[in-house]
């Protein structure tokens, strides 16, 4: 049974993994930038829930709206502040001002919330408790987190694969040039394509804060990070890629502390990454361009 | 219906389009020959607002399209086929023809896409197929087909016959004439200058970003210098 709980655990970090690593995947795919901010977005969101909830007092829906709104409008004027200018700069501009960008970040709400830990009151955001599934009992957070989560990757799927922007994007990712003689706006996909990926994040840092009650300005570097890995293990650009990769890097981390190895959990991600880009260099979802002239 | 009137076009440094002016003629077939890198695909670029003139105008429809941006030069009726076709390899052909589309109305789409499948029948056995895994010449068919589905009133083709075997070539240069018997105008860009200016009404050679010669079709079929160096002798 503690295996099952443990594995209910991993889906639970996964799907928060996959939700970041969504994000990554596809402003990657769009204008081939990794963007190393993205961690930064889920901080800002960490923040924007705590107050809503401590300051504001607000209704939960109310506060988890007010968070997905705000990552988004971070990312879009983000989006149009820094990189929109820089569309035509070699791509090592973009990625330096990214770095650049996240560190600017982690150190403005360094400035005004302190570095000190706040504690967040989670149980606010979600009822606590549990239900039981045969025997074994599931923490109501695991549960709403993996809902959740799989809900918003099958919109998003729905978005991508079936409607008029969704088909623009992926045109843009394929062939900018020919996607604007096709008639599209390419700015605005490239901004739409940042404002999902940063609304994802925002339920993502909801979902992260349930589970780890506390923010700091850092708590997006490491989060972000791992989320990376499960892009590129995922296969970066690849939008299922980055669920398939979130779901295994949240495996492995629930796995690892299984076996005893809780020391090395983050070493082990790394190591699997490591050896899935050995073995296969774009990714386990990651295509090669099928071509044919 | 397209006036270019002394544009210049720089990459970097690299004067590529020098002081060029030319139109086309509503239900005209033009077409612009020369050699690899005189300029051709960078002139269509230029008009359909890939890339910018430093100098001079271009009027397409009577309005000037200087300052238009590319996605709004699509919906004013000039379809541009890029070289090298540039289909989206990881769509589906119905996709491609969707995307195609993206500037008019969902209604009249597959009234449009029934159309575009009477001169490519082939892409109607292929919708379902990723373009990528079709034939180069199918492929071309597929470019062309998107861009006459956001009903063009100019048709801007850049080398279509690359990379074909000859009896693509002739079916693709047959669709052309199908095309343009259908209303379409035509601005033609090729290095087959022969098949080109066999169903042109007029040509221009270019030269370097320079154009040095401007006639009708027939006439630079006949001429000693366009033989001598664009139609083998």
């Amino acid at each position: 049974m503690l295996l099952v709980s443990q594995l209910i655990n991993g889906l639970q970090l996964g799907s928060i993994y996959a939700l970041v690593a969504l994000g990554y995947t596809m402003v990657y795919g769009i204008i081939k930038l990794l963007n190393f901010a993205h961690g930064e977005i889920i901080m800002v969101g960490g923040y924007i829930a705590l107050f809503s909830l401590t300051l504001g007092n607000f209704h939960p829906v109310v506060a988890a709206l007010l968070t997905v709104a705000g990552c988004t409008l971070l990312a879009v004027i983000l989006e149009k502040l820094t990189y929109a200018p820089l569309r035509f700069a070699p791509r090592l501009s973009l990625l330096i001002t990214a770095i650049g960008i996240s560190i600017l970040l982690q150190n403005v709400a360094q400035f005004f919330f302190d570095a000190a830990p706040r504690s967040f009151p989670a149980s606010e955001l979600f009822p606590v408790g549990t239900v039981m599934l045969g025997n074994v009992s599931v923490a109501y957070t695991s549960l709403v987190t993996i809902v959740l989560s799989i809900v918003s990757m099958i919109s998003l799927t729905i978005l991508v694969q079936r409607t008029k922007l969704g088909k623009a994007m992926r045109a843009v990712s394929e062939d900018t040039e020919a996607a604007q003689l096709m008639g599209v706006n390419v700015n605005n996909v490239i901004t739409f394509t940042f404002a999902v990926g940063a609304a994802l994040a925002g339920i993502g840092a909801l979902l992260f804060v349930a589970r780890f009650p506390q923010v700091t300005p850092t708590m997006g570097a490491m989060l972000g990070l791992k989320a990376f890995v499960a892009a590129v293990l995922g296969g970066i650009g690849s939008i299922p890629g980055a669920m398939v990769g979130g779901y295994a890097v949240g495996l492995i981390e629930v796995l690892a502390v299984y076996v005893g190895l809780s020391r090395w959990t983050d070493g082990l991600v790394f190591l699997v990454l490591i050896i899935v880009l050995l073995v296969r260099p774009t990714g386990i979802m990651g295509r090669k361009l099928m071509e044919k002239v | 219906m397209l006036k270019v009137n002394n544009i210049d076009v720089y990459y970097g440094n690299i004067h590529a389009i020098k002081d060029i002016s030319f139109e086309v003629a509503e239900s005209e077939i033009v077409t612009l020959i020369g050699a690899n890198g005189a300029g051709k695909s960078t002139i269509l670029k230029t008009i359909s607002g890939l890339l910018r003139s430093k100098t001079g105008s271009i009027t397409f429809a009577g309005e000037s399209i200087d300052h238009t941006v590319s996605h709004a030069i699509v919906k004013r009726g000039l379809a541009h086929v890029p070289e090298g076709r540039r289909v989206f390899l990881q769509m589906s052909v119905q996709e491609n023809l969707e995307m195609g589309n993206y500037t008019q109305q969902k209604s009249t789409m597959h009234s449009r896409m029934e159309d575009v499948f009477t001169h490519f029948p082939r892409l109607k056995e292929r919708r379902k197929q990723v373009a990528g895994t079709l034939s180069g010449g199918e492929q071309q068919m597929l470019a062309m087909g998107r861009a006459l589905m956001s009903r063009p009133k100019l048709l801007m083709l850049d080398e279509p016959s690359m990379g074909l075997a000859p009896l693509l070539v002739e079916q693709i240069f047959e669709i052309i004439e199908e095309l343009h018997s259908s209303g379409v105008t035509i601005l033609l860009v090729e290095q087959n200058a022969h098949m080109a200016l066999t169903i042109a009404d007029r040509g221009y050679v270019l030269e370097t970003g320079r154009i040095t010669l401007a006639d009708d079709a027939k006439a630079l079929l006949a001429n000693d210098a366009v033989r001598r160096a664009y139609l083998g002798g």
